[in-house]
């Protein structure tokens, strides 16, 4: 029998089959049961020794190669179907994808982050207090009796009630109470950071019944006003970024330091926004007020109950909203405190942003 | 406080520029807020001269001038001054000045018909004084054609911000001994001249309260001639922005800011009787200067004569006993009063003046025979008069105070090193007197001092604060070691969780209007609402966070957003222990219109639903550290919530960890709000901490050898019941191999009989250490079955 032209006219079939249906006929016609290989097969077994030994492997030849015209037939004739498939499949990418919500973290929020931050390096850890206070932690402790012409400037917001000591209640003016709490729960040698609301009845351009302040406090043994100098400088340029921030300190008056000194920072006009660093008194440049502080008076360490012969102290105060709005450009205070989320788009930041100092706590625009 | 550089010369000798007094007043501790030079506002007024003056042709009241300005084109100006006429040398404003007082830019222009090219000035237009009843009279030798402000001459205007522990510059001559003590030049001393009075003071003067007011001298000084006080004093008050007013009134305001020693001089002809301080008659009143009556009460001192009160001692006096035009004999009044009382009177009043800003913060009361004595040489030199003698009823404090110092607290405080002498030195320059042991003894003029340190401000402000060096704080070894607390933590943390979440941060007054924070009050002790509030807006401290961002989504919404995703995370005001507040740290989250907008592939907007309030509360809580696995979902998230939509998140059934939900339309409306909005309330301070020393490792873990099955259940359970109950007794069925059960089939309608719902299961198997067999499979199916049937679920067919 001549099996190479049964294998030559087997495999023209198999190429000539136009769909997989075809090819499966053929693989019944040829290699099915009743299939015409098959039963070449089947004759193997009434032949003599000898014929198999010749015949044995032709027919096997010829099963094993439509066998594997087969396989690769199908092989070509699922990808042309596929690739059919695919090409029914195509969508039109440039129509947008599922829109997914961007969140944003208030600035006054990442500044206290970077606030923190700054200070921990510095060894200060952040306390807190109320904000409802009683007079006694809010001024008398503070060196502000009941008479004192500072208690009547600071635009004090009361409530009625008093509280068990018959102490008036109100809010905090401003954060400087928590230094007597983190003294009277501490004690010394103590650095503090204490950020927070605070509330003053004041209400115009630049000025909002409810603010934002941060307290530094340093008490140890020994310490005096170039340590203050240096701690404010340190925080400024790591706060802002810059080594040329120039600081001024200017004497001034707070009932809870003595000597009190106000904080100027040199600033350069740029396009009409100031931006800080420099000499104030270069050319172009100015100083701005930043930063109230002093060497703590003796009367407010020893109301924190330490023994003002033994510890040495200062402290500072700075507006956060300010800080925030100088770093960042922000430039209405009003617009903190109105939750338009335009303006949480535009000036809030990415939470992935968190402050560290190894990348710098600032983030950029 | 203003003055002007000749003010500030009459005291201080000095050849120093106005850059140099600038800069040092600043490094002494008096702030300089502004320079300002009057100069500048007369750019465009020249000195001109009216050649003639002509009746206006259609206006009785008006003539019409030509004037000359020294170029010899004499221009024509309109002019309604009664005083215009030829031959007068007055002050011309162009066109293009602008004049001071009014501020308007001077035009080219036709007044009735006729042109006119600028205008003549008045003193008050030009703020150089109050004098409206003409223009300008300049001496006939003035050089026309001059710019006037050369002509005027340039005296700058110093505004120093004093503060309040310093009432002795609250007058020049302060001012001036700080300057000199600083290096700037050499302080004039105060040339008093006792004038001795030639009869008996007419009228007895005495302190029936010694408490308020110590100290009362004074005298009175007949045949006054009281007018316009003359251009050098008017001079000196503009340039404190003070209004002249007459020459008695003007000479006791220049001596208070000359000297910061407040006086007051009242017509003898109007007083009765004695005059003497006392305190008011509770509802006593007075009508003060500024037009005012104040109803005074017995804690407060009152100058009076027999007849009523005349004067609120040290804050104004009385409107009828004032120095007028027609006084010919004055009683001056120079006290001492208790800065304390001063200072509760003002506060009770509300009532301010530049007298009760010194008495207030402490005048100098060593000062007061001086104070008369230069008030009766003024007085006598401008307005004529005869001074009575002096009475001096009672005395001031001694103000003598004695200081122990050591000069190496300028380093030791100060952080700068000074030498001993030149501390002295400094001390000395300031009136302050150290004997051998450094006892300092304090002038009579700085109440403010009363201690070392003190004294190391006076000595490193006059050395300059610019001398201290920084010095580094020392330094803790390695690595700075982590400061934050627990919770400051978990705020860090969910504040960028929620964030990540695509939740914008919002931060909200504390303070809220009454009927929003009644709404959200939860009766614990009541709200605290402020009783000087700065508006009914701003009046309740907030009982939660809800009314703040939904007042902030009304207000994106009014402004066109359409989906809003606010959260906030602050305090909530609530009652405490002891009268005390009890702040409560809070995670607030608003969700206010469309959840997903119109989308090609998702159809039409969506809205926020009461699940996507639940997620943001799981979600956050979960990031918090609760154990959310074992929270309960239970009713009343309160009145504020949606009945049907809404619900808390407890641990155990008494810690509320949160509340969600929909908020209840009628709280919508009152905010004005159009729903519906999906709120979450998380009370971080519920949450329970870590118990036990945080540790970095975690427990051991071995995946499990086999992998896990899933069988579904459903059941047929009552409409009522809720899904959660029927996952919780499924879970509980077989504690050691269900790991896990997902509800996610909940069927209503065709083959579930009325009043029932079809709700399916998927749990998850886990087996251990060989696979489940059939028998086992089945055990576990009828437990789940059976666990489920204690609810009165059957399983579906």
């Amino acid at each position: 029998m001549d099996y190479a032209s049964t294998r030559e006219e087997a495999l023209a079939r198999i190429a000539a089959a136009q769909d997989l249906d075809a090819l499966e006929a053929l693989r019944i016609e040829f290699l099915g049961k009743q299939g015409s290989i098959s039963g070449l097969l089947k004759t193997l077994g009434a032949m003599s020794p000898e014929d198999r030994q010749t015949v044995g492997p032709q027919i096997h030849a010829l099963r094993e190669g439509v066998t594997e015209a087969m396989a690769s037939r199908k092989a070509g004739l699922e990808a042309q179907v596929l690739e059919a498939r695919l090409a029914n499949e195509t969508v039109d990418l440039t129509l947008p994808a599922p829109e997914a919500p961007r969140g944003s973290v208030h600035p006054v929020s990442q500044v206290m982050d970077e606030l923190a931050e700054i200070f921990a390096d510095l060894g200060f850890a952040v306390a807190t207090g109320p904000e409802i206070e009683d007079d006694w932690h809010n001024f008398t402790a503070l060196n502000i009796p009941e008479s004192h012409p500072a208690r009547a400037m600071h635009d004090t917001f009361y409530f009625p009630d008093k509280d068990a000591e018959g102490r008036a209640m109100l809010l905090r003016t401003h954060t400087s109470p928590v230094q007597i709490r983190a003294m009277i729960e501490q004690g010394a040698p103590i650095r503090i950071i204490a950020p927070g609301r605070v509330y003053r009845s004041d209400s115009d351009a630049t000025h909002t019944p409810m603010f934002h302040q941060v307290e530094g406090m340093v008490i140890d043994r020994g310490i005096h006003l170039g340590h203050l100098k240096w701690t404010l400088e340190t925080f400024l340029k790591a706060f802002f970024e810059r080594d040329d921030i120039v600081l001024r300190l200017r004497p001034s008056y707070f009932p809870f330091t003595e000597p009190s000194v106000e904080v100027d920072v040199g600033f350069a006009l740029v396009n009409g926004k100031r931006v800080l660093g420099g000499s104030g008194d270069a050319p172009g440049h100015g100083w701005m007020e930043l930063l109230g502080s002093g060497m703590m008076n003796r009367k407010v360490i020893a109301a924190g109950g330490l023994d003002p012969d033994e510890w040495q102290g200062f402290a500072f105060g700075v507006g956060v909203d300010r800080l925030a709005m100088l770093k960042y450009g922000m430039d209405d205070l009003r617009a903190f405190f109105d939750g338009d989320a335009r303006w949480a788009a535009h000036y809030g930041f990415n939470p992935n942003d968190v402050p560290t100092l190894s990348g710098g706590v600032g983030t950029a625009a | 406080m203003k003055f002007s550089l000749s003010w500030l010369k009459d005291h201080l000798e000095t050849t120093a520029s106005v850059e140099e007094m600038s800069a040092k007043l600043n490094a002494v501790g008096l702030e300089v807020e502004g320079v300002e030079d009057p100069a500048a506002k007369l750019v465009g007024f020249k000195v001109a001269k009216v050649l003639t003056a002509e009746r206006h042709p259609n206006a009785d009241k008006l003539q019409v001038l030509t004037v000359d300005t020294g170029d010899g084109q004499p221009l024509q100006v309109v002019c309604g001054a009664p005083n215009a006429r030829a031959g007068l040398v007055g002050v011309l404003g162009l066109p293009g000045a602008v004049v001071p007082a009014g501020g308007f830019e001077l035009k080219k222009s036709a007044i009735r018909g006729v042109e006119s090219n600028g205008m003549m000035c008045s003193t008050r237009e030009l703020e150089l004084g109050d004098d409206h009843d003409g223009i300008i009279e300049l001496p006939a030798d003035a050089p026309v054609g001059t710019a006037f402000a050369d002509y005027h001459g340039t005296d700058p205007v110093f505004d120093v911000a004093i503060t309040p522990n310093r009432p002795d510059c609250m007058g020049v001559y302060g001012i001036a001994r700080d300057l000199a003590a600083a290096g700037l030049g050499t302080l004039k001393p105060i040339a008093v001249q006792a004038v001795p009075g030639s009869f008996p003071c007419p009228l007895p003067i005495r302190t029936d309260d010694p408490d308020g007011c110590p100290a009362f001298f004074g005298r009175a000084i007949r045949g006054v001639k009281n007018g316009a006080s003359p251009q050098w004093l008017q001079d000196r008050l503009l340039s404190a922005g003070q209004r002249p007013i007459s020459a008695l009134v003007d000479i006791t305001n220049y001596v208070m800011l000359a000297y910061g020693r407040p006086a007051h001089a009242y017509d003898l002809a109007k007083l009765s009787g004695a005059i003497f301080a006392r305190r008011a008659v509770d509802g006593e009143s007075c009508l003060a200067l500024n037009g005012k009556e104040y109803t005074l009460t017995s804690a407060m001192t009152v100058i009076a004569d027999d007849q009523g009160v005349h004067d609120i001692a040290g804050i104004m006096g009385g409107e009828h006993s004032g120095c007028s035009e027609t006084t010919t004999d004055v009683l001056l009044e120079v006290a001492y009063f208790d800065p304390v009382r001063i200072g509760e009177t003002g506060r009770a009043l509300n009532l301010t003046s530049d007298a009760r800003a010194r008495f207030e913060r402490g005048v100098d009361p060593a000062f007061l025979n001086a104070g008369l004595a230069i008030l009766t040489e003024l007085i006598v030199e401008i307005c004529g008069g005869e001074p009575s003698e002096v009475i001096q009823a009672g005395a001031p404090p001694a103000g003598t105070k004695v200081v122990a110092y050591d000069p190496v607290l300028s380093e030791g405080l100060g952080g700068v090193a000074i030498p001993a002498e030149r501390q002295h030195e400094i001390l000395a320059s300031l009136g302050f007197a150290a004997d051998e042991n450094w006892n300092v003894a304090v002038p009579s003029w700085r109440p403010d001092v009363d201690g070392a340190a003190d004294l190391v401000e006076e000595v490193v402000r006059i050395h300059g604060l610019d001398n201290v060096a920084s010095v580094a704080l020392p330094r803790v070894d390695g690595v700075a070691r982590p400061t934050a607390t627990p919770v400051q933590k978990l705020e860090r943390k969910l504040r960028r969780a929620a964030a990540g979440r695509g939740l914008n941060e919002a931060v909200t007054w504390s303070f809220l209007p009454e009927d929003e924070a009644a709404a959200f009050a939860d009766g614990n002790g009541g709200l605290w609402t402020l009783a000087n509030p700065i508006s009914e807006d701003l009046k309740v401290m907030r009982p939660s966070l809800l009314p703040g961002l939904l007042s902030a989504a009304r207000r994106n919404l009014d402004r066109g957003a359409t989906s809003l995703r606010l959260f906030e995370l602050g305090r909530r005001y609530l009652r405490g222990e002891g009268g005390h507040s009890d702040e409560r740290l809070t995670l607030g989250v608003v969700l206010a219109g469309e959840k997903t907008a119109r989308g090609w592939a998702t159809g039409k907007a969506a809205s926020f639903d009461a699940f996507d309030a639940k997620a943001e509360a799981l979600a956050l809580l979960a990031e918090a550290g609760a154990p959310v696995d074992n929270l309960q979902v239970m009713g009343e998230a309160g009145a504020q919530f949606h009945p049907g939509q809404s619900a808390t998140l407890r641990l155990g059934p008494k810690t509320v960890l949160a509340r969600f939900g929909m908020l209840h339309p009628a709280l919508l409306r009152q905010f004005d709000v159009d729903g519906p909005v999906a709120a979450v309330e998380l009370f971080l301070d519920a949450i329970p901490g870590k118990r036990g020393a945080a540790t970095f490792a975690r427990p051991a873990y071995a995946p499990p050898a086999l992998q896990s099955v899933t069988r579904d259940f459903a059941f047929l359970v009552d409409a009522k019941l809720p899904a959660g109950d029927l996952v919780r007794a499924v879970k509980g069925a077989d504690k050691a191999n269900i790991v896990a059960v997902r509800l996610f089939d909940d069927f209503r309608g065709q083959g579930v009989p009325e009043g029932q719902k079809s709700l399916a299961v998927e749990v998850t198997l886990q087996p251990a250490e060989k696979s489940y067999t059939e028998a086992e499979l089945k055990g576990i199916a009828e437990a789940v079955t059976a666990a489920a049937g204690k609810l009165g679920a059957v399983l579906r067919g």
